[in-house]
């Protein structure tokens, strides 16, 4: 037992009653959660490990770059296609491959389709549950809901005592069966829980029309990129050629499929804006009292930017999405990040399961180092295979710790809404006001598990906003007379240097995005990604500085040690991403023994 | 007592009418006649929610995505109204112990009766421990439930297959379902893909909901509905083929005007799915509609046959591809040549399949 407080400015206090959630549920991929509660049931330390592992990196060795989108992709099916376009966009950053417009405004669509529908999908059916009570919904007078739908959103036209009555019928009976599905064993008597049933009866019935909307976004990705999860993407431009007028044109992206695309985006901004908004905003009115787990947001963010409005410029000023980084809670100044800088962003594993020659020491990306080493500390309660209790003071988890210049980040939609407004960026600054007015809190509300959620609704309706944009804006071009979407000149390895290295960047649905990749003799020599649940999910490092997650969850007050419910509530704020977070891995058999260490 | 399907779907307020429309819907989403229809019908009313432990190795949930992707039947009417999904870590409202006692308690409760759904794979090495679930290797969860299901749905290609954590140098020793030392023998639905096509998914479910059996299987134990024919065999593009008309460069004029993918590396010819037929997301769609060739991500080993472009640009490494180019040059120029085209690149790729095999 001990105390102790970190560099970033927390106590930690192991003394109390030791609380494990495993696996935490609800997110992509596997993770566990360890917290202490004192006396009073409030978290004084905080744990979390990342429990997944399975080395896509090293697999990419030898093989030929223009695949490696396809075997990034496949780092995460929630996320999907983030990591493609990272990937293509640092293949062409090292071969210095220039695309179309045609191919950045088609490539803007699919990853704004993204955000728009994971944010979505992430509020409604991974994080709802943590402010909804689907068994209190029962008690609702379904009038009474109705009023207040047609109160918190007048345009949207489900709205009649009726509807939501059927809707409650359906809930009602489906929990009277016995077989409660994915309800069953849920905190439903958890005091935690705040809505009143009206309102939980209307967040139960968007819960389902959330369901049956979402698959109508993805059809954007799945007309531009074949398929959805997981579209086609290319080196050097977008894989769907252009062809409005001429022979063949029904069987390229034409006048039809231009159509589709452009009602898909109107349906969407719709629900966003009739369903998601609102719905955050009648949440954020009952749960605003409830202000944890800010964490590391009002002091460190990080954002790469995104969403180039010229083709092939990804400096500040041309990025839509906001990019910089914000240290020691100094909101007056935000920093530029450079990706290439061997000092700024460095991995550290002192307590991650992988050691480092120079086991201290951070490595920038392009010098990446990945050889595990699965050992638990001598504290621990079980055995290796049977993990009562995690030793954080030894090796802990399978994501390592990157840091910026030292400091532990946040990224995310937060981490992009607090640069974004540190930086004065004019669409999320109103977003953000309207939101303190409308809830009528001060602007430090923002940094809490709150905070996050409403960031990710407000982001998935300015990427609808920004939809719309691109989509005139291809249009226009095509109308110009541009209908060309990739640059083959250097498809050809033939054409490339013998030696090249290049960095892609992405804001993922949960934050900043990297892959660097070294190419040689046309294969890849190294590819390392540091992924968004890196950052927020890293453990501690050497100097004792814990990550976004852990951070997060210190100081929260927990209703019952039992029910986690204000564990799960926190940790979801994030959209953990496990698969991507950990898939960093050194090779098996004796031949490959050891990464490349440059 | 559980209800039946039937039930639940009346008891939520849908109408006898509605419920003979779906299963007309779900007779021709499953290519059945009409004559079919009462059958299902009465299938359904008869039956009560069979209980699904979904449980999630090495993955990246891909399968989960497509699955709720789904426009026939919707992922909300299986989950509310076919099937009890008692677990899946993805969706459910528990978490930590709560979560797993519900698998304990399905295996007490339905043992023997309930399905193992199993997206992705586990890593045998470190003892398992690259994945774990509770504290303990996913595999010690996959071994218990699977001792006391009723069959295994593998779903996508990580638990068909491998897929990519299992591609080459497979540094977790990340093993498919069917391959798990000392797994109970039940009998395994593969559904591969990368991921598998939403309806496809929902398809097998409701084929076995409804015929109270398990879909016939091919000598891989594939669904013989979805996997007995080539994408490039239903091709839309498949006339260009036969002409010999082919897209050379990405977004060249032959690009634009839809000719074959065949020389920029489609796997079409090689990869046995629903692509070309069930399309994607709806109907909507397919990899080769949207200008770009097929990976063959349903096909066991997929990653580690090459390039996805190699049919250009690798043509040193891989003697088929030469015989690839003469392929398209004698359909140009004979008729009726192309059948022995595909049954020597069959021929050929297969050879190859089983180098890989004894490596």
């Amino acid at each position: 037992m001990s105390t102790k407080t970190t560099p970033n400015g927390y106590n930690l206090d192991d003394s109390g009653q030791r609380v494990v959630v495993d696996p935490v549920t609800r997110i992509e991929g596997h993770m566990r959660c360890e917290v202490n509660l004192d006396e009073e049931n409030i978290i004084r330390n905080a744990v979390s490990t990342g429990t997944m592992w399975r080395g896509l990196e090293v697999i990419l060795k030898g093989r030929d770059p223009r695949d490696a989108w396809a075997f990034t992709q496949r780092i995460c099916g929630v996320c999907t296609g983030t990591h493609a376009l990272t990937s293509v966009r640092a293949v062409e950053d090292a071969l210095k491959i220039e695309i179309p417009e045609n191919a950045n405004s088609i490539r803007n669509i699919m990853q704004l389709t993204l955000q728009v529908h994971d944010h979505l999908v992430h509020f409604y059916h991974l994080h709802a549950l943590d402010w909804v009570n689907p068994v209190n919904a029962l008690k609702a007078n379904p009038k009474a809901t109705s009023e207040l739908q047609q109160k918190v959103s007048p345009s949207h036209p489900k709205s009649s005592p009726g509807y939501f009555r059927d809707i409650q019928n359906r809930l009602k009976k489906f929990i009277e069966s016995g077989q409660l599905g994915p309800f069953k064993n849920g905190y439903w008597t958890n005091p935690a829980y705040l809505l009143p049933p009206e309102a939980d009866l209307m967040a139960v019935t968007h819960y389902l029309e959330a369901l049956d909307f979402q698959k109508e976004i993805m059809k954007i990705r799945t007309i531009l990129g074949g398929k959805d999860p997981h579209p086609n993407w290319l080196v050097g431009g977008v894989p769907c050629p252009i062809n409005v007028d001429g022979v063949g044109s029904v069987g390229a992206l034409n006048m039809v499929s231009l159509n589709q695309i452009s009602s898909i985006i109107d349906a969407s901004r719709e629900f966003v804006k009739n369903v998601y908004i609102p719905d955050i905003l009648a949440v954020g009115q009952f749960y605003k009292g409830w202000l944890y787990g800010g964490g590391i947001s009002g002091t460190s963010v990080l954002a790469y930017g995104d969403i180039p409005d010229r083709a092939n410029d990804y400096s500040p000023g041309n990025l839509l999405m906001p990019s910089g980084a914000v240290i020691n809670g100094n909101l007056k100044e935000v920093h530029e990040v450079d990706l290439r800088n061997p000092e700024e962003i460095q991995e550290f594993v002192p307590h991650s399961w992988y050691d480092y020659p120079d086991g201290v020491k951070g490595l920038h990306p392009w010098d990446g180092v990945t050889e595990d080493n699965f050992q638990l500390g001598p504290n621990t309660k079980g055995t290796k295979t049977n993990i009562e209790q995690i030793d954080e003071n030894a090796k802990y988890s399978w994501i390592k710790a990157p840091r910026w210049r030292g400091h532990a980040m946040e990224v995310g939609p937060l981490a992009r809404y607090v640069v974004g407004y540190a930086k004065g960026h004019e669409e999320i600054t109103e977003q953000i006001n309207f939101v303190l007015k409308t809830l009528d809190v001060p602007v430090t509300a923002l940094f809490s598990t709150l905070g996050r959620t409403a960031a990710r609704a407000l982001e998935a309706d300015w990427a609808g906003d920004k939809l719309r944009y691109f989509m005139d804006k291809l249009i226009a071009n095509i109308k110009a007379g541009d209908s060309s979407t990739a640059n083959v000149d250097n498809w050809d390895p033939e054409t490339w240097p013998r030696e090249a290295k290049g960095v892609g960047i992405s804001e993922a649905p949960r934050g900043a995005l990297g892959h660097w990749i070294r190419i040689k003799d046309t294969r890849i020599d190294n590819y390392q990604c540091v992924v968004p649940t890196t950052w927020n999910g890293s453990p501690r490092d050497s100097e004792g500085n814990i990550g976004a997650f852990e951070a997060s969850l210190m100081n929260t007050k927990v209703a019952r040690a039992e029910e986690p419910v204000e564990i799960l509530r926190t940790l979801h704020s994030f959209d953990p991403c496990l698969a991507c977070s950990t898939h960093v891995m050194s090779e098996e058999g004796r031949e490959l023994a050891k990464v490349k260490v440059r | 007592m559980t209800e039946t399907f039937y039930d639940v779907m009346r008891r939520q307020g849908i109408t006898r009418r509605s419920f003979l429309k779906f299963c007309s819907l779900t007779a021709s989403a499953l290519g059945l006649g009409p004559a079919m229809v009462p059958r299902i019908a009465e299938a359904m009313e008869t039956k009560p929610r069979i209980p699904v432990l979904w449980l999630h190795g090495l993955e990246c949930t891909c399968c989960s995505e497509s699955f709720i992707r789904s426009a026939h039947p919707l992922a909300k009417d299986v989950v509310l109204s076919m099937i009890s999904l008692d677990y899946d870590d993805t969706i459910m409202a528990a978490a930590g112990h709560q979560a797993e006692a519900i698998v304990e308690e399905t295996i007490e409760k339905y043992d023997g009766n309930f399905i193992l759904a199993v997206e992705g794979n586990p890593p045998l090495d470190e003892d398992g421990m690259y994945c774990i679930i509770g504290g303990k290797p996913f595999v010690d969860q996959l071994k218990m439930a699977a001792e006391h299901c009723m069959a295994i749905i593998s779903w996508g290609s990580c638990a068909s297959w491998g897929c990519v954590q299992a591609a080459r140098p497979n540094p977790t020793r990340a093993t498919p379902v069917h391959k798990v030392p000392g797994l109970a023998s039940k009998p395994i639905i593969k559904v591969p893909g990368c991921p598998p096509i939403a309806e496809v998914m929902t398809a097998v479910v409701t084929y076995i909901l409804t015929f109270e059996k398990f879909p016939e299987l091919d000598r891989q134990g594939r669904p013989k509905m979805f996997y007995s024919q080539r994408i490039h065999d239903k091709c839309y593009r498949r006339p260009h083929f036969d002409a010999g008309q082919f897209v050379e460069a990405w977004d060249d004029d032959s690009a634009r005007k839809g000719y074959c993918l065949y020389k920029m590396g489609c796997k079409g010819p090689t990869t046995y799915n629903a692509c070309s037929t069930v399309r994607w997301n709806g109907g909507l769609s397919f990899p080769i509609q949207a200008g770009h060739g097929c990976i063959g991500c349903s096909e066991d080993g997929f990653w580690d046959k090459g390039s996805f472009y190699q049919h250009v640009t690798d043509t040193h490494q891989f003697g088929v591809e030469a015989n690839a180019d003469k392929v398209g040059l004698a359909a140009a120029g004979i008729v009726g040549a192309t059948a022995a085209a595909h049954a020597a690149v069959t021929a050929i790729k297969n050879a190859q399949k089983k180098g890989d095999q004894d490596q």
